[in-house]
C-alpha cells in the first residue's frame, strides 16, 4: 500500500500521459524479457546489445557490470554458457538415472546375480553370436579391402566424404529395403549417414526448424527425443497425447487440437515427429492412419519426421507400413517427408554409431551433408559395415533369426507378465513391451508410478522406464526391454517385479 | 517541473527492478492512472506500441551494422558462412511471409514446405575459395599417370607421408586389435551402447599418445578427456560450452578457414578477428588482442573466449611460453576461456620447441579452469578418416556438458578398440613419430626451396604440413580481388589448389597456403613448373 499512494498521486497529475505510456512500455518489455528467460533455458535468448544498457535489463547489467569489476586483474571464476550449464546438470530423469544404476551395477548370472538387471535400454542382444561369427570370419577382408592383398589404406586413412561414403549409403539402402519387406526402394543419392540416429534427429530438427519453433510428438514419446530435439537447437516439443483406451493410437483429432492450442500461444509448428514401429508403445501406424498424418501435414504445411529405426525389429503380424512406401504409392509432395533409420536396433549394432536420414526435400538434404562435418562415421567402421550389409546371405539369415528370437522372447515375457496379472499393450514390434502396473501402484499419480519404479530398481533390482518419463499421459505404465536378456533370465525378473510389488503392498498396507 | 517528473520517473524503476516480486500490485496503478486521465487511455496504449516499434527498429539495425562491420573487418566480399543468429535475422522476412500466406489461404496448401531460416544461410554459403578449391580438386584429382592433367591438391590439410607405416602396422594388427585375441572374443564391447563420450581405455590410451607427442613435458589425466567425431565436432562443443548465442570469441587472424563453420554455424557464437600481421611474423601482439577486445565490448559483444590454434594454422608458427604466459594473464584480467587447438602438437618439423598450454598450468592453480585443449588424430596420427577429436579441460562443468553433447558425436566402437591397440603399441607410436618428422623436415626444406627458386619466400614455420608463402610480388591490385585473381588462375590454369589468405581472413592480400604433405617428393618439381607458368603470366601482366 506504501507504494500504491505515491504512485498514484504521481499518475493522476499532469505527467499521466507520459508515465501512461513509459511504464506500460517497460513492464511489457520487463513481461518479454522474463518469458524470454524463462522459456526452458532458451539459448538464444536476447544477445547483450550496447542499446540496452537502460536499468531495464537487470540480468544483463548485473553481469556486465561484474565484468567490469573483474576487470582489473581479479581472479573470478571463469563462467561457462548459460545453456551449457542447463546441460551440464545431473539427469534427474529417471530414465537417465536407473540406466546409469544398471551399468553400474549390471547383473551376471555368475558373477553378479545381485545386480540391477537392465530392462531400460533397448539393445538387442539375441544374435550376438550371429554378427560375432561373421565378424571373426570376414573381418580383415572387409576393413582392409580386397582381397587380393592389395591393402587400400587411402579409403580408410584419408578424409573421406562426410555424409558417408557412396559404397555405404548403397549398402544401407539395399539393407533399408530389404527390412520393408521390399516394397520400397531408397535412392542412395538421398540419404546422409550421421553418427547414430541421435544425431539425425539433432540435424533434422536443426534444419526442419528455428529456435522458439516447435514439433508435435504423440506420447509416449522415447525419453531421449527430449534430448535430441531441444538441448542445441532450441526447439520446442508439444506432446500430442494418445490414451490406453485407442491403445495408445493417434488420433488426427487430437493432433489437430495440440496443433490449434499451440498457435493460439503463438509457438510456430514446424512438423510432426513420429516414431513408427512406436518407442515406447510397440504398435505400429497403418497405412490409412500415415495418409490421414500426411493430409494433416499438407493442410498446415509443416514436415514429418518418421523415425523408422524399429522398422525390421516386428514380432507381430501386422505389416509395417513406411511412410517412403506410402510416399511412393501417393506421389505426394515428397518434400516435406524425413525418415530416420540406423542400424542400432535392427542389425543391433548401436556401438558402431550409424544413423541415416532420407529425405525427399534437396534443400535439407544440402544442409544435412554438410552438418555431417560434425557427426560422421569412422571410416573403418563403414568399411566393415559395407560388407556386412552386401552380404545378403549373412542379411537374410539374420533378419529371419532375429524375427524368431525376439518373438519368442516376447511371447515368454509377456506370459511371465501376464502371471503376475499384469497386462500389456497390443503391440507387435520393437524390442520391449508397454506393460500396465497401473493396479500395483499406491496412488494413481506419477509420484505413486515413481514410487512402483524405485521400488522395482531398490528393491527388485530391474530397471524398467517409467511412463512418466516417456511424458505417458497415464501413470502406471512401464516399458520393459526383453531383448537384453536371456530366456533363463526371465523367471528371474517375474521374481524380482513379485517382490518388489510385494514390498510396495506392504508399505502402503502399514502406512 | 518536467525534471522532477523525469527523476521521480526514475526511482520506482529502479525499485522495480530490485524488488521484482510484487510486479502485479505495481501493474494496477499506472494502469490505473492511464485510464483515468485525459485521452490517456488512446495515447497510453498507442505510445508504448509505438516506443517498443521504435526499440526493436533500433536494435534491429544495430545489429545490421555490426553485420556489415564484421563484414569489412574480415576485409573479404566472399560470402562466408555467416552466424546462424544473422542468417536469421536476414530471413525473418521470408518467414513472416510463409506465415501471413498459411494464414490466409489454410486449407489445401500446397506450397512447398520451407526449412528452418538457420539452415538456409548453410546450404547457401559455401562458395569460399577454400571449399571452391577443395571441391575442384576432388572432382579432378591429379594422378601421374592415370590424370596428369588433373589437379593438384594443396588445400587439404592431410598428411599421406607416413602412411605406409600405418597400413603396414594395421595390416598385421588391425583383426587383432578388435576381435582381442582369437578365442575370447569380445563382441559386445563393440557391438553394444558404450559410453557416448569414448571407452576408458581408449582414453587413456589417447592421453598416453597426447604427452608422448608432446614429448613428455606434460601429463593427461583420462578421465578429463572427452572424445568425440573429429576436432570439428570438438571446437563446436567448447564453442557451445563457453559462449552463448551471440557472445563472441577472439580469433588471431589469419585462421583455419573451418572456425567460420565450427565455431559459428549452429552455435551462433561470433568471431571477433585479432590481425597479426607479416611485420610481426604473423606472431600475436597482445596489444592486437586488447584492442580487439575493447571494440568488440564497444559493439555490445560479450567475449568469452580465445581461440588459438598452435603450432597455428595456416601460417606454422608456433607460440612461445612467454606469450603463453601473457595469454593466460590476459584471460585473467578479463576473466575469459582459453581454447588452444594443438591439433598439430607432433606435426613440428623446426628446431623451435612446442610448448603446450596444458604445460604452463599449476595443478592447484585455478585458473586452469579457464583453458581447454582440443586434440585429434587426423592430423599427428595421419588418420582423420577415423574421425577422433579429444576435448581435455580442467572444468568439471565444461566435461558435464561435453560429455553429455558426445551424445551427438560419438566414436565407433570398432575404431576405438583399433586405436586403443595402435597407440598402446609403443614401439610402433614411437617410430612413426619419428620418421614422420624427419618426413615432413624433408619435404617442408624441399617445398620452400622450390618455391624460393620461383622468389616466392615463405613465413619461417616450425610446425604443420604447409608453408605460408608471399605471393603479393605476383598479384596486380594490392587487394583481396588481386589475390583472387591469383588463386583462380592457380586452380584454373596451373591446376593446383592452394588456399587463399583472405579464405584464412588474413589482413594482408597475396599470401597462400600450401599444404605438402599430399605429395611425394617427385611430384614437387610438377608442383613449381605448374606455378611457374603462372608466376611469369603475371610478372609479364604487371
Amino acid at each position: 500500500m506504501r507504494l500504491i499512494v505515491p504512485l498514484q498521486s504521481v499518475v493522476q497529475g499532469r505527467g499521466g500521459l507520459i508515465f501512461g505510456s513509459l511504464i506500460p512500455c517497460a513492464l511489457f518489455y520487463f513481461l518479454q524479457l522474463y518469458l524470454k528467460r524463462h522459456r526452458s533455458h532458451n539459448p538464444q535468448s536476447s544477445p547483450p546489445s550496447p542499446t540496452l544498457s537502460s536499468p531495464k535489463l537487470a540480468e544483463l547489467t548485473r553481469t556486465s557490470s561484474r565484468s567490469n569489476l573483474f576487470s582489473r586483474g581479479s581472479n573470478g571464476q571463469v563462467r561457462i554458457s548459460t545453456r551449457a550449464i542447463s546441460i551440464a546438470k545431473p539427469n534427474d530423469s529417471p530414465y537417465y538415472i536407473g540406466l546409469e544404476k544398471a551399468s553400474e551395477d549390471p547383473f551376471d548370472r555368475f558373477g553378479n546375480p545381485d545386480g540391477v538387471i537392465q530392462l531400460g535400454l533397448s539393445e538387442n542382444r539375441l544374435c550376438f553370436d550371429l554378427i560375432e561369427k561373421w565378424i571373426l570370419e570376414n573381418l580383415k577382408d572387409s576393413m582392409m579391402g580386397s582381397d587380393d592383398g592389395d591393402l587400400n589404406i587411402n579409403g580408410i586413412a584419408t578424409y573421406q566424404p562426410f555424409d558417408g561414403t557412396l559404397e555405404l549409403k548403397l549398402a544401407m539402402a539395399g539393407f533399408m529395403s530389404h527390412i520393408m519387406g521390399g516394397a520400397v526402394s531408397f535412392e542412395p543419392s538421398q540419404m546422409v549417414l550421421t553418427a547414430g540416429a541421435t544425431p539425425a534427429i539433432e540435424t533434422l530438427c536443426f534444419c526442419l526448424a528455428d529456435q522458439g519453433n516447435a514439433f508435435l510428438v504423440p506420447t509416449p514419446y522415447y525419453p531421449g527425443f527430449d534430448r535430441d530435439v531441444k538441448f542445441r537447437t532450441g526447439v520446442e516439443l508439444i506432446p500430442v497425447h494418445c490414451r490406453s483406451t485407442d491403445n495408445f493410437t493417434l488420433s488426427i483429432t487430437a493432433l489437430d487440437q495440440a496443433f490449434n492450442q499451440t498457435r493460439k500461444h503463438g509457438t510456430k509448428i514446424r512438423g510432426i515427429l513420429l516414431s513408427n514401429p512406436a518407442n515406447p508403445v510397440g504398435n505400429l501406424l497403418s497405412r490409412e492412419m500415415l495418409h490421414a498424418i500426411l493430409d494433416f501435414a499438407r493442410e498446415k504445411n509443416i514436415h514429418i519426421i518418421s523415425d523408422e529405426i524399429f522398422a525390421g525389429s516386428i514380432y507381430g503380424d501386422e505389416e509395417f507400413v513406411s511412410m517412403a512406401e506410402v510416399l511412393d504409392s501417393e506421389g505426394f509432395d515428397k518434400d516435406r517427408v524425413h525418415i530416420v533409420y540406423g542400424l542400432s536396433k535392427d542389425l543391433s549394432l548401436p556401438g558402431f554409431r550409424v544413423g541415416v536420414i532420407y529425405s525427399f526435400n534437396e534443400n535439407v538434404l544440402a544442409a544435412a551433408r554438410k552438418l555431417t562435418r560434425f557427426s560422421s562415421v569412422s571410416a573403418p567402421t563403414q568399411r566393415i559395415l559395407v560388407s556386412m550389409l552386401s552380404d545378403t546371405r549373412f542379411i537374410e539369415e539374420y533378419i529371419k533369426t532375429t524375427k524368431r528370437r525376439v518373438r519368442n522372447m516376447y511371447d515368454l515375457f509377456v506370459a511371465g507378465l501376464k502371471k503376475l496379472n499384469i497386462r500389456c499393450a497390443d503391440s507387435s514390434a520393437g524390442l520391449y513391451c508397454w506393460a500396465d502396473m497401473s493396479k500395483l501402484i499406491s496412488s494413481y499419480s506419477e509420484k505413486g508410478e515413481l514410487e512402483l519404479w524405485d521400488k522395482l530398481l531398490n528393491v527388485g533390482k530391474i530397471n524398467v522406464t517409467p511412463g512418466s518419463a516417456c511424458h505417458c499421459i497415464e501413470p502406471g505404465w512401464f516399458r520393459c526391454c526383453f531383448t537384453t536378456i536371456v530366456e533363463e533370465d526371465i523367471p528371474v525378473v517375474m521374481e524380482r517385479i513379485q517382490k518388489a510389488v510385494k514390498s510396495t503392498t506392504n508399505l502402503s498396507n502399514s502406512s | 517541473m518536467t525534471q522532477a517528473l523525469y527523476s521521480r520517473t526514475r526511482s520506482p524503476e529502479t525499485e522495480k527492478e530490485k524488488g521484482g516480486g510484487g510486479a502485479a500490485m505495481r501493474v494496477i496503478v499506472p494502469l490505473q492512472g492511464v485510464v483515468q486521465g485525459r485521452g490517456g487511455l488512446v495515447l497510453g496504449s498507442v505510445i508504448p506500441c509505438a516506443l517498443f516499434y521504435v526499440l526493436q527498429f533500433y536494435l534491429k539495425r544495430h545489429r545490421k551494422d555490426t553485420d556489415e562491420q564484421n563484414n569489412s573487418d574480415s576485409s573479404s566480399q566472399n560470402p562466408t558462412p555467416r552466424s546462424s543468429s544473422y542468417g536469421n535475422l536476414s530471413e525473418l522476412p521470408g518467414l513472416t511471409r510463409n506465415w501471413s500466406r498459411g494464414l490466409s489461404s489454410p486449407r489445401n496448401l500446397r506450397g512447398p514446405v520451407s526449412v528452418s531460416g538457420r539452415v538456409s544461410g548453410i546450404v547457401k554459403g559455401a562458395d569460399s575459395p577454400y571449399y571452391v578449391g577443395l571441391r575442384r580438386a576432388k572432382e579432378d584429382p591429379y594422378d601421374e599417370l592415370s590424370n596428369p592433367n588433373g589437379i593438384i591438391q594443396l588445400g587439404l590439410a592431410e598428411n599421406k607421408l607416413s602412411l605406409d607405416l600405418v597400413e603396414h602396422w594395421l595390416a598385421d594388427n588391425a583383426e587383432q586389435a578388435i576381435l582381442r585375441n582369437g578365442k575370447e572374443l569380445s563382441i559386445s564391447r563393440i557391438a553394444t551402447y558404450q559410453p557416448f563420450d569414448g571407452l576408458m581405455e581408449f582414453k587413456v590410451a589417447v592421453a598416453g599418445f597426447m604427452s608422448q607427442v608432446m614429448e613428455k613435458a606434460v601429463s593427461f589425466n583420462p578421465s578429463q578427456v572427452v572424445l568425440t567425431a573429429g576436432a570439428t565436432p570438438a571446437i563446436e562443443i567448447l564453442s557451445f560450452c563457453l559462449a552463448d548465442a551471440g557472445n563472441a570469441f577472439l580469433v588471431p587472424t589469419p585462421y583455419y578457414p573451418g572456425y567460420d563453420r565450427d565455431i559459428k554455424w549452429r552455435t551462433g557464437v561470433e568471431i571477433i578477428h585479432v590481425p597479426c600481421r607479416s611485420a610481426d611474423n604473423f606472431n600475436l601482439s597482445i596489444t592486437a588482442l586488447d584492442r580487439a577486445f575493447d571494440q568488440a565490448k564497444k559493439r555490445g559483444l560479450k567475449v568469452r573466449g580465445i581461440m588459438l590454434s598452435n603450432p597455428s594454422n595456416p601460417v606454422g608458427n608456433l607460440i612461445s611460453r612467454e606469450t603463453l604466459y601473457i595469454l593466460l594473464d590476459f584471460a585473467r584480467e578479463k576473466n575469459i576461456h582459453i581454447v588452444s587447438n594443438e591439433l598439430l602438437a607432433g606435426s613440428t618439423h623446426g628446431n623451435e620447441e612446442f610448448v603446450s598450454m596444458a604445460e604452463l598450468l599449476d595443478p592447484d592453480d585455478f585458473d586452469r579452469k579457464r583453458v581447454h585443449i582440443v586434440y585429434g588424430l587426423s592430423k599427428d596420427l595421419s588418420l582423420p578418416g577415423f574421425r577422433v577429436g579429444v576435448i581435455y579441460s580442467h572444468n568439471e562443468e565444461v566435461l558435464a556438458a561435453a560429455k553429455k553433447l558426445a551424445r551427438f558425436s560419438s566414436v565407433s566402437a570398432p575404431t576405438q578398440c583399433l586405436l586403443t591397440s595402435m597407440l598402446t603399441d609403443a614401439k610402433f607410436v614411437q617410430t612413426l613419430i619419428t620418421i614422420n618428422r624427419e618426413r615432413l623436415q624433408s619435404m617442408y626444406a624441399q617445398f620452400v626451396a622450390g618455391l624460393k627458386k620461383l622468389g616466392i619466400k615463405c613465413i619461417k614455420s616450425s610446425g604443420g604440413f604447409y608453408c605460408w608463402a608471399d605471393m603479393s610480388g605476383l598479384i596486380r591490385s594490392y587487394s583481396e580481388k588481386g589475390e583472387l585473381e591469383l588463386w583462380d588462375k592457380l586452380l584454373n590454369i596451373a591446376k593446383v589448389n592452394v588456399a587463399p589468405g583472405s579464405a584464412c581472413h588474413c589482413i594482408e592480400p597475396g599470401w597462400f597456403r600450401f599444404c605438402f604433405t599430399t605429395l611425394t617428393e617427385k611430384d614437387i618439381p610438377i608442383v613449381m613448373d605448374r606455378i611457374q607458368r603462372v608466376s611469369e603470366t603475371c610478372k609479364l601482366n604487371r
